[in-house]
């Protein structure tokens, strides 16, 4: 009664690998709680990060989840390339099927959700606001408020590793495969509600960074000068609150059917199955866009960056960008052509999704004029975007072949499709990250990357994708499908071992990244950046200092140029000393951390049926919210020599690295 | 450097110098973005609504050798709810008015009568589940009773929560008086009742009578 269907069989003791990851996370977990209780960091944490609502703050954070979702995704990929390089000739490799079923849903579900959705959300929540002039978004709580609920999501994914299982039904949970019927245990439930509770996060945050483009843009700032990054950015958050509801409708009716026995999605009593594929594409075929349009932003000022030039071709960007958000859902239908809706409808959706290569090719078009006759510099970030160039451009390709209808019923479900897809995810998503934390993190953190342990990543990176990803392409034209554990035919294994091997020099560029991050903080001083402005941006991030002081602009700038930095400094713009103002500025509140806490509680209750809980857990999550609307204090002002203050200094700072580079020559 | 384009011609000063900082901070007062921040959230809402409504769609008809909505459905009743609710919206527009003329005890009024509709409207819509429910036709019978009592079954839990909403507002209108957060506070839940209203519209039209129809 107290707790449901929890006891103890559901602690995975007779799986030694879980047990040696449960005791190295448990060891890590207490030595990182010791080591801030030693130093006393508690307070600091809860201060200065955990209640913040300053946008700069909740987008390191979301980062941090990223990139630490990063491994734990990646320790997944690397098992089932193992497992598959093993399982050959009656062979049964090292993982049975009950774990492997978990391991590539797990896969799919964290590298989506919970790496890829908080690196691009962290990256929007940082720069949008620096790039229009802002001091913050439009709704500071909320988007402390939906930090803490992805990271209750990351939570309760976590948690299914160590208290029961994970759906082993694949990452988008087909029923009635993952009806109750067929999947009894908790394994759908933990994939269910850790995507309920992070999605109510993605989707106030895409509304809270609608808003804050619409409204708080700087003056003079009209639609079509905003920087190209904000323009994907406004894309991808439309899209996110245009499909994340279909996400959480769709998974509320696989709940209904799984916990008071409806009847949508069974194969019995007029339920339709295909209804739900056709409702999960409708989002997650927008979601392949919301993942990759910020990205091509970032494309988009690096390269114009980094060749010295205007970005060629503004207008048709933001027209392309546009036109890739509407587009994106007129496809869903093009992921189970095999569904059988006919020749007319697959024609259809067919051609919907060729068509969506011409605004992407322009936009690879304009990115070789930007550089073309540019003074290119090839840093780092430039690096990625040339890869990324390369490697996308083939991804984009297989996919216009996926879009055949007649070569998608060959190719449907094949390793052809695994390899599409990370060809574009690994070479379009992953590499524009690496591009843009390169590339921002001087602005951040106000030194620079290493560029050493960079350049090995980056080879490693590049080299280990190919080397792992185009095996499964040939593979998929021999006939092998996804998900499998074990194989009969020994003519794959070579190149299942080849895929290995690529995997293990990815896993090489992971560690040199982390390396990366580490040199570069330990010699933070040699790589110290104080101009703010370290590669000569193009845009009004660039205009503040590293890192930017909690209220972005003491003043607020006016725009006349979309590379409105670039402008300034072509006009000779002196920055003004004097004359601040006291800055109206959002209060700090732990409501986001108290909400996602219950939240997590109640997610936990509800996949373990402690009914009690969950209901205790909910209303106490109600009467809190409430409680929360009755505190009407939530500003403050900075004093005008508070701001007057911090500005002096940046001022002597700024003078003396200007000396410093004019002494250089 | 290669020279910039144009200057924006409202910002320049008389020698034609470009203008980078206004004299005047320009000031977001607290709740700026808020009414568009709620439409937003609004229209999420609606496309879960037309998620359960195309759901409705394809899955509406399949009755499973079980009762159809000729069977269920007792029209003059759910006039009687429909009527509860479309009271409540217009109520709740006096609401407004009052509001906007800072009648507070007016305003309280005419919000508390609101909240009795609401309720109203909740009672009857629960009769009814219950009364099908007795009669066998549970969620669980077929995909239409499926689709029905999710469809349905969520809106009514959004006048739930607006009904919570609209009391935990009229103590805060007690207690602080109709201070502008107040103000904002009414104006979405003003658009939230509406809004469920044109919800109920749908449902009225798409479930009971086009399900009389069938």
């Amino acid at each position: 009664m107290i707790f449901g269907r929890l006891d103890w069989n559901a602690l995975p003791f007779h799986e030694p690998i879980l047990v040696v990851t449960f005791a190295v996370v448990v060891l890590g977990g207490l030595a990182t709680l010791g080591l801030i209780t030693r130093y006393k960091l508690w307070g600091y944490l809860w201060t200065e990060w955990f209640t913040t609502v300053d946008h700069k703050k909740i987008g390191i954070m979301y980062m941090i989840l990223g990139i630490v979702m990063l491994l734990r995704g990646f320790a997944d990929a690397v098992m089932m390339r193992l497992q598959q390089a093993m399982a050959f000739g009656g062979a049964e490799g090292y993982l049975n099927a009950h774990h492997y079923d978990q391991i590539f849903t797990a896969h799919g579900v964290i590298m989506i959700f919970f790496v890829a959705m908080p690196l691009i959300t962290g990256l929007m929540n940082y720069l949008v606001p620096l790039q229009i002039g802002a001091r913050d978004v439009s709704f500071p709580f909320l988007n402390n408020f939906s930090f803490w609920m992805t990271t209750a999501g990351a939570i309760v994914v976590m948690m299914s590793l160590f208290v029961g299982e994970f759906a082993r039904t694949g990452w988008l949970a087909y029923p009635p495969l993952s009806g109750i019927g067929y999947s009894p245990g908790v394994g759908v439930d933990y994939y269910i509600w850790a995507l309920q509770i992070a999605g109510v996060g993605t989707t106030l945050s895409g509304i809270n960074l609608i808003a804050t483009i619409v409204k708080m843009r700087a003056p003079g700032m009209g639609l079509m000068k905003m920087p190209v990054f904000t323009w994907t950015s406004l894309c991808a958050n439309v899209l996110i609150v245009a499909s994340f509801p279909v996400l959480t409708a769709v998974l509320a009716l696989l709940s209904a059917d799984r916990y008071i026995g409806t009847n949508f999605f069974t194969n019995d009593f007029g339920g339709n199955p295909m209804v739900y594929v056709n409702l999960i594409w409708i989002w997650g075929h927008p979601e392949v866009y919301i993942l990759i349009l910020p990205l091509f932003g970032v494309f988009s000022e690096v390269t114009s960056t980094f060749s010295g030039k205007k970005l060629f071709g503004y207008t048709s960007m933001v027209y392309a960008t546009v036109v890739i958000t509407i587009l994106s859902y007129l496809v869903w239908l093009h992921h189970f052509f095999t569904m059988g809706s006919g020749a007319s409808v697959n024609s259809f959706f067919g051609i919907t999704t060729m068509i969506i290569s011409i605004p992407t090719g322009a936009k690879l078009f304009n990115w070789l004029f930007t550089m073309y006759r540019g003074r290119i510099r090839f840093e780092l970030p430039m690096m990625w975007t040339v890869a990324f160039m390369l490697t996308f451009v083939i991804g984009g390709m297989t996919g216009v072949m996926l879009a055949v209808p007649p070569a998608d019923f060959v190719l449907h479900n094949s390793l052809f499709l695994i390899a599409h897809f990370h060809n574009v995810i690994i070479g379009g998503v992953l590499f524009g990250l690496f591009a843009a934390i390169n590339y921002w993190w001087p602005k951040a953190f106000g030194f620079k990357l290493d560029k050493k342990w960079g350049l090995v990543s980056f080879w490693c990176w590049v080299v280990g994708f190919w080397v792992a990803f185009m095996p499964l392409y040939v593979l998929g034209f021999m006939g092998v499908t996804r998900r499998m554990r074990v194989f009969d035919d020994p003519a794959y294994q070579i190149w299942f071992v080849i895929a290995a091997v690529g995997v293990g020099i990815i896993a090489v560029g992971i560690l040199a990244m982390l390396i990366q991050f580490a040199v570069s903080i330990i010699n933070r001083d040699k790589l110290r950046d104080e101009t703010g402005d370290p590669w000569h941006g193009r845009t009004l991030e660039w205009s503040t200092s590293s890192p930017p002081p909690d209220y972005n602009f003491a003043k607020t700038p006016i725009i006349h140029d979309s590379d409105a930095w670039w402008d300034m400094k072509a006009r000779g713009y002196e920055r003004p000393t004097d004359g601040y103002k006291p800055i109206h500025m959002p209060s700090n509140t732990g409501a986001g951390v108290i909400l996602a806490g219950l939240s997590t509680v109640m997610g936990f209750a509800l996949i373990w049926y402690m009914w009690w809980l969950a209901a205790l857990s909910f209303f106490a999550l109600i009467a809190y919210a409430i409680f929360h609307t009755f505190n009407y204090k939530r500003d403050y002002y900075i004093p005008a020599e508070t701001v007057q203050a911090t500005e002096d200094a940046h001022t002597k700072t700024l003078a003396k690295a200007l000396a410093a580079a004019a002494a250089k020559g | 450097m290669s020279h910039a384009s144009s200057l924006n011609p409202d910002y320049v000063d008389e020698a034609g110098r470009p203008i980078y900082h206004p004299v005047e901070e320009p000031h977001h007062p607290e709740g700026h973005s808020t009414m568009l921040g709620f439409w937003m959230y609004l229209m999420s809402d609606c496309l879960i609504f037309a998620m359960l409504f195309a759901v409705y769609g394809v899955i509406g008809a399949n009755y499973a050798a079980g009762p159809a909505p000729k069977d269920l459905f007792d029209l003059p009743l759910v006039a009687l709810n429909t009527s509860m609710l479309l009271f409540s919206s217009i109520t709740y527009g006096f609401a407004m008015l009052a509001m906007v003329k800072n009648r507070t005890a007016q305003m309280q009024a005419w919000l508390a009568i609101t909240g009795v509709f609401g309720l109203c409207f909740l009672g009857i819509e629960l009769y009814e589940f219950a009364h099908m429910i007795h009669l066998g036709a549970t969620p669980q019978r077929s995909g239409f009773l499926s689709a029905f009592f999710v469809l349905v079954g969520t809106h009514g839990l959004h006048v739930t929560f607006g009904t919570i909403w609209l009391v935990t507002l009229m103590v805060q209108v007690w207690r602080k008086g109709l201070i502008p957060a107040n103000k904002r506070r009414l104006m979405c839940l003003s658009l939230f009742w509406h809004f469920l209203d044109v919800i109920w519209i749908g449902v009225f039209t798409f479930v009971y009578l086009f399900g009389m129809l069938r």
